[in-house]
């Protein structure tokens, strides 16, 4: 086995990598989730996807 | 953007029909079932000397029937329900789809039944025998098949961020059952079964599990239930989807990591439960970002509180699944765990979660759920009212017994004297134990009277939906 892939095989090399690698990567996402002004609009219109097949006109007020 | 289609699909409403049913009777029985264990522990002369009702063989029934009968089936009633609506297909898979509602059920019941005969392979929550084991990865693996093909069918383009949680919980529960189920039958017709891994392999392996199955079957599973429902109900998109998408990252790369908190101070490596303990308190901050998210999906229409009880279910949800996530990692702090663990504050705190958030936001769903699914109203607005109040009086009494227990027996099994020597005896910890007990099986009473009082009002809306259904059909006619 080449040296390099033998250094995935020791534990105490591959926890850290997970941890810096999981680490950048949601560093990452929320780079991606605040920055671009339109981005931001186009996500936030997915909260309104439960409304878009309403027929909810008839339990409405069901609690009256 | 996301887009709006005219003519959604035909959904197929039969199945969570189904699953909801059965999530109200397998919720009776196993709440019943938690209620008398808890007056056992009280009244040890309810075990009756008779095996199959100790409390040794109906604990793991207890434990099966709420959180795979009752919350399993509401899970897949909901997810069913949600993926269908938020997607604008129909369900994939319409025979797959029934094999997995009797293949669940039928798991539950073997579960139960071989429980009682005093089978078991003795992983907590994970006690069903190696065959019961093999249909349920059966079943599930069909779930996910028709999860993914329906949202592979989706009419919109962006798959709604409580499909992201209810496919997480899908595919994480596929795993931790495979792995944590690893074992050898002693022989084919055998129900006994040697496990794959040893020593403390063996209980990092069911911790692993264990606290996954809190994280993704018993959290982020109904967190897609809160996703969907909480703004429904309210008639509000949720505050911030960015959030909920953070929400959702944050506690899938922290949750996979905090199961060894269940084993400080034992044979583990300390480097292990360090870790484990320090994921679990970075997990406060995306469970408290959840609980923000969806209690301000309310922010401008907190009038509702006032006249709608299925909010009052929702948002009582919300309040403990914020409070049993502040007090899990208050609890899995080395020092704090020093005290708390092998006591009753642990039972407290599982049910403060179970009760609090599980129990309580699958209600809410459900009485959301039940009305459009029988094309009606809720038979009675009243009682919903009446099961909130059973449901919070039951709750409080419970956590506020398991706290006093769990705390005082902590202390008490912790004192010296002057000498070094244990302070008391283990039988005078048992007997501060009886009034907590006492108060914790009025609690389950008061929790119990309230599902009984749902499914009760559930069966009088079914009634009168399919009364209205066949005057309208004989007014057609």
């Amino acid at each position: 086995m080449s040296e390099w892939l033998e250094w995935f095989t020791h534990m105490e090399n591959t926890k850290p990598f997970a941890l810096v690698l999981f680490f950048i990567t949601f560093v990452g996402i929320i780079l991606y989730l605040f920055t671009g002004k339109k981005r931001a609009k186009r996500l936030e219109s997915y909260k309104n996807i439960p409304f878009e097949d309403d027929d909810d006109r008839r339990h409405e007020d069901s609690q009256s | 953007m996301a887009h709006t289609t005219a003519q959604p699909a035909q959904y197929d409403y039969a199945i969570v029909r189904n699953f909801t049913i059965m999530a109200l009777v397998w919720g009776v029985l196993g709440m019943t079932a938690g209620l008398y264990i808890a007056s056992e522990l009280a009244w040890p002369f309810l075990n009756y000397d008779i095996p199959q009702i100790t409390f040794g063989r109906l604990r793991p029934v207890h434990t099966t029937l709420v959180i795979f009968g009752f919350g399993g089936s509401a899970l897949f009633a909901t997810s069913y329900y949600v993926v269908q609506r938020t997607c604008q297909t129909r369900l994939w898979g319409g025979p797959l789809a029934r094999f997995t509602f009797w293949g669940w059920q039928l798991a539950i019941l073997l579960a139960a039944v071989t429980y009682m005969a005093g089978y078991t392979q003795a992983r907590e929550y994970a006690e069903m025998t190696w065959p019961i084991d093999i249909l349920i990865a059966v079943v599930w693996v069909a779930y996910l098949v028709i999860y993914v093909m329906t949202m592979r069918n989706r009419s919109q383009p962006h798959i709604y961020v409580a499909n992201w949680f209810y496919i997480a919980f899908i595919l994480a529960t596929a795993l931790l059952h495979i792995f944590n189920n690893l074992a050898m039958p002693v022989s084919l017709f055998s129900l006994s079964s040697y496990s794959l891994q040893s020593g403390v392999q063996d209980a990092m392996t069911q911790w692993w599990y264990g606290h996954n199955a809190v994280g993704f079957f018993l959290t982020a599973a109904f967190l897609g239930m809160m996703y969907y429902f909480v703004p429904k109900q309210v008639g509000r998109p949720v505050y911030s989807y960015r959030l909920s998408i953070i929400h959702f990252w944050a506690l899938i790369f922290l949750y996979m990591w905090v199961g060894a908190h269940h084993l400080h101070w034992t044979a583990l490596p300390d480097w292990t439960s360090t870790l484990a303990a320090t994921f679990s308190i970075l997990l406060l901050m995306p469970s408290w970002g959840g609980m923000i998210n969806g209690i301000m999906t309310l922010s401008g229409a907190w009038d509702k509180l006032r006249t709608d009880p299925i909010i009052r279910f929702l948002v009582v949800a919300l309040s403990f699944y914020g409070m049993s996530t502040f007090e899990g990692p208050l609890m899995s702090l080395k020092s704090v765990n020093a005290l708390s663990h092998y006591t009753d504050w642990t039972v407290g705190h599982v049910h403060s979660g179970a009760l609090g958030w599980v129990a309580m936001i699958s209600f809410g769903s459900l009485y959301h759920l039940v009305p459009r699914l029988w094309n009606t109203r809720m038979w009675s607005t009243s009682l919903i009212y009446l099961h909130f109040w059973l449901a919070t009086i039951g709750i409080v009494l419970y956590i506020s017994a398991m706290w006093v227990a769990g705390i005082g027996q902590g202390l008490l099994l912790r004192a010296f004297d002057d000498y070094g020597n244990l302070a008391y005896t283990f039988i005078e910890t048992v007997q501060f134990l009886h009034q907590p007990y006492v108060v914790r099986a009025l609690g389950g009473l008061f929790f119990v009277s309230g599902i009984l009082t749902m499914g009760f009002n559930t069966f009088m809306t079914i009634r009168q939906g399919r009364r209205e259904q066949a005057a309208l059909q004989a007014a057609a006619a």
